[in-house]
């Protein structure tokens, strides 16, 4: 029993420990981790002041912010649209979920040749209408990557929004029926505050994913034009290979993973707090008869 | 108050028919209680008239106005659910004022009235509780809080208080029973509890498979009721039957059966001349009364099977030929199972029905 939880421990903390190890020295890869020099926290404060590690900051927060706010708003609103029983449903459900079915390579290469400003799909079609294209992978860079990641997973929360919405008592929803309220105001003042629990720890999952993005962007643009889709996992990569500072990469891996640790924080606090609540009722109704 | 008419009223999920016409008129002011087994299609009625449910065919009218096609926040009822359907996320002051604040009513309007109802259902300390931190009958007083607040003029319940406990049930009836002579609204009440049925209603609807049996007062259904169902489904414990013939002796019908011979009175006599073959005997148990002395043409010799001590009665299963037959009796009147004692028949208790069609005769 005992070896093995020290195996466990040993093989989650040792890359993590590498890494935290490494980020205090001035470490390049032709170099053995211990001949480095030991520099303090002169990596974190460099990369403060580091105008492309900020713009990169940017971009990833631009990024998971307006991906997850989009897909919460459509998967949401799709899912309240067709939350009824009707015929096809099941198919319609199936198709909905093949986007996040698709390796994310593969999602990168699609969007990124239905982009392209010649033969592209979007493009094509827009010509035959007597438009003019759009520079898709270029000065649109990131509204392109936030569309095909919006696509890719707006399904997710659709899926598990139509989940919670069919899971919502009925009965309280009829009352609110009778009560005089329309659809939009069974929605704004029933469904959606009863939904609530679902859907924050539901963006929150997003939002860590988000943070983390990588292949479809690396497909697609590889961080460009310029420093207009470097999200975090990019700098980072680029760091350590391109700039062979892996000491610096190391720093930025380790702010990333302190914003991913707050996320995370976030979430299993307010599981935890709506537990607790639910629990704390309960003893309270118990305590009273 | 509308008066409220359901005419030649169906309802069918696909293929399946839970409704086959249902024709009834619900005067102003009216408590009218919808009662029957599971099953017999009273919360699809109700909710028909709520408009949560489609109208397959037939119409509902308010006032002499078809209403099937409204929506039911246009319909002007309120309604309280078997599990209250309370809102969870909202506290029970806004759980009451859910309506109101639809409405648009001034603030101070909208306080007072929270107030007003929460004293009448005695929820004044609980205003700002969530439900989740509710028992089972403050639940219960929210939703009828809720359906008070909004002043409407229909009234609909499906089993509000079915899912109590016994003491409680019988507290929250009491109360019902007390609101309801305030509150002067159309009220239809759905149960399959038959004695909040004969003690709220004005007017009780019978309902089996999904057709009216007999509609009218508690007393008349009681006293004459239609069929061997409705006779069976009213009172406690319920209507004994047993089978018999009738046969004339002398000038006077009997009810004959295996064991029990019994006269038939004048009044009823007359309507029966005629009718010579099987009929069905009914008699209540409240209508058999324990008589050592009793002549045999008025009375019934049954046998002691099981003794039921409920308090100051006690129910006894017995038998009598091949029929069970459930009597009361005082608790401190001696008596042994398998012993057989003479219970005599009130003469204006016996009720016949064909044993075909099953109609009172
Ligand atoms: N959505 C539905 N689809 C198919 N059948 C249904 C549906 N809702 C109800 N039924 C059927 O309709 C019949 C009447 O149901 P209803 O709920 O009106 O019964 P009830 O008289 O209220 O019974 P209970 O006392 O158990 O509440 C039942 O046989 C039920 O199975
Ligand atoms: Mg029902």
């Amino acid at each position: 029993m005992a070896p093995a939880i020290i195996i466990i421990i040993l093989a989650l903390l040792y890359p993590l420990g590498y890494m935290v190890y490494g980020s205090f020295r001035a470490w390049d890869p032709s170099q053995n981790i211990s001949e480095s020099e030991f520099v303090g926290l002169k990596n974190y404060i460099t990369l403060f002041y580091d105008p492309a590690f900020r713009e990169s900051l940017v971009v990833t927060l631009t990024f998971a912010v307006c991906v997850v706010f989009s897909e919460l708003v459509i998967g949401v609103g799709l899912a309240l649209m067709l939350d009824r029983n009707i015929r096809g449903m099941s198919v319609l459900r199936t198709l909905f979920i093949l986007p996040m079915m698709i390796a994310p390579v593969v999602v990168g290469l699609m969007w990124r040749y239905m982009y392209h400003p010649t033969v592209g799909t979007f493009n094509k079609t827009l010509k035959s209408f007597g438009l003019d294209g759009i520079d898709w992978l270029g000065q649109n860079a990131l509204l392109s990557v936030i569309i095909a990641d919006v696509w890719q997973w707006t399904p997710f929360i659709f899926i598990l929004s139509l989940a919670a919405l069919q899971s919502l008592p009925r009965s309280a929803i009829e009352a609110a029926k009778i009560d005089g309220a329309t659809s939009w105001q069974q929605i704004i003042h029933i469904k959606l505050p009863l939904m609530m629990p679902v859907l924050i720890v539901t963006a929150l999952l997003r939002l860590i994913d988000a943070f983390k993005v990588l292949e479809v962007i690396l497909v697609m643009t590889e961080g460009g034009p310029g420093l207009s889709t470097e999200i975090l996992a990019l700098r980072i990569s680029r760091t350590a290979t391109e700039f062979r500072e892996l000491g610096v990469a190391a720093a930025m891996s380790n702010y990333l993973l302190i914003i991913l640790l707050i996320l995370t924080v976030s979430m299993y606090a307010i599981t935890r707090i709506q537990e607790n609540r639910a629990a704390r009722l309960a003893r309270q109704i118990q305590e009273e008869y | 108050m509308p008066k409220i008419r359901l005419e030649k009223l169906t309802k069918s999920y696909g293929t399946f028919k839970v409704l086959h016409g249902i024709n009834l008129e619900i005067e102003e002011n009216e408590f009218t209680v919808l009662v029957g087994p599971s099953g017999c299609g009273k919360s699809t009625t109700l909710r028909m008239i709520a408009g949560l449910e489609t109208v397959t065919s037939g119409e509902i009218y308010f006032d002499n106005n078809p209403i099937s096609h409204l929506e039911p926040k246009d319909r002007n009822l309120a309604m309280v659910f078997q599990d209250y359907a309370l809102y969870p996320h909202m506290d029970v002051a806004r759980n009451i004022s859910f309506a109101l604040r639809l409405q648009k009513l001034p603030k101070a309007e909208i306080e007072n009235k929270v107030k007003q109802v929460a004293e009448t259902v005695g929820l004044t300390n609980f205003l700002s509780r969530k439900p989740g931190a509710l028992s089972g009958g403050q639940r219960q007083r929210v939703a009828m809080a809720r359906a008070l607040a909004k002043d409407s003029e229909v009234f609909l319940f499906d089993e509000p208080l079915s899912n109590l406990d016994a003491k409680l049930r019988g507290q929250m009836r009491a109360e019902l029973a007390v609101m309801r002579q305030s509150v002067k609204k159309n009220m239809i009440y759905v149960t399959h509890d038959q004695i909040e049925a004969m003690t709220l209603a004005d007017r009780i609807v019978v309902m089996n498979d999904g057709h009216i049996q007999q509609q009218g007062t508690p007393e008349m259904l009681f006293k004459k009721p239609a069929n061997k169902f409705v006779a069976g489904f009213l009172g406690s414990p319920p209507m004994n039957f047993m089978d018999a013939r009738i046969v004339e002796e002398n000038d006077v019908l009997f009810a004959e059966g295996k064991e029990f011979k019994i006269a038939i009175p004048k009044k009823k006599a007359k309507s029966l001349k005629k009718y010579k073959g099987r009929v069905i005997i009914g008699i209540r148990p409240s209508d058999l009364i324990y008589d050592p002395k009793a002549t045999s043409d008025r009375a019934l010799d049954l046998r002691i099977v099981v003794s039921e001590y409920v308090g100051a009665q006690s129910v006894l299963m017995c038998a009598c030929g091949d029929s069970d037959i459930t009597v009361e009796l005082k608790s401190e009147t001696p008596i042994a199972l398998g012993e057989t004692l003479r219970f005599a028949v009130r003469s204006e208790g016996i009720h016949l029905f064909d044993s075909k069609t099953e109609l009172a005769l």
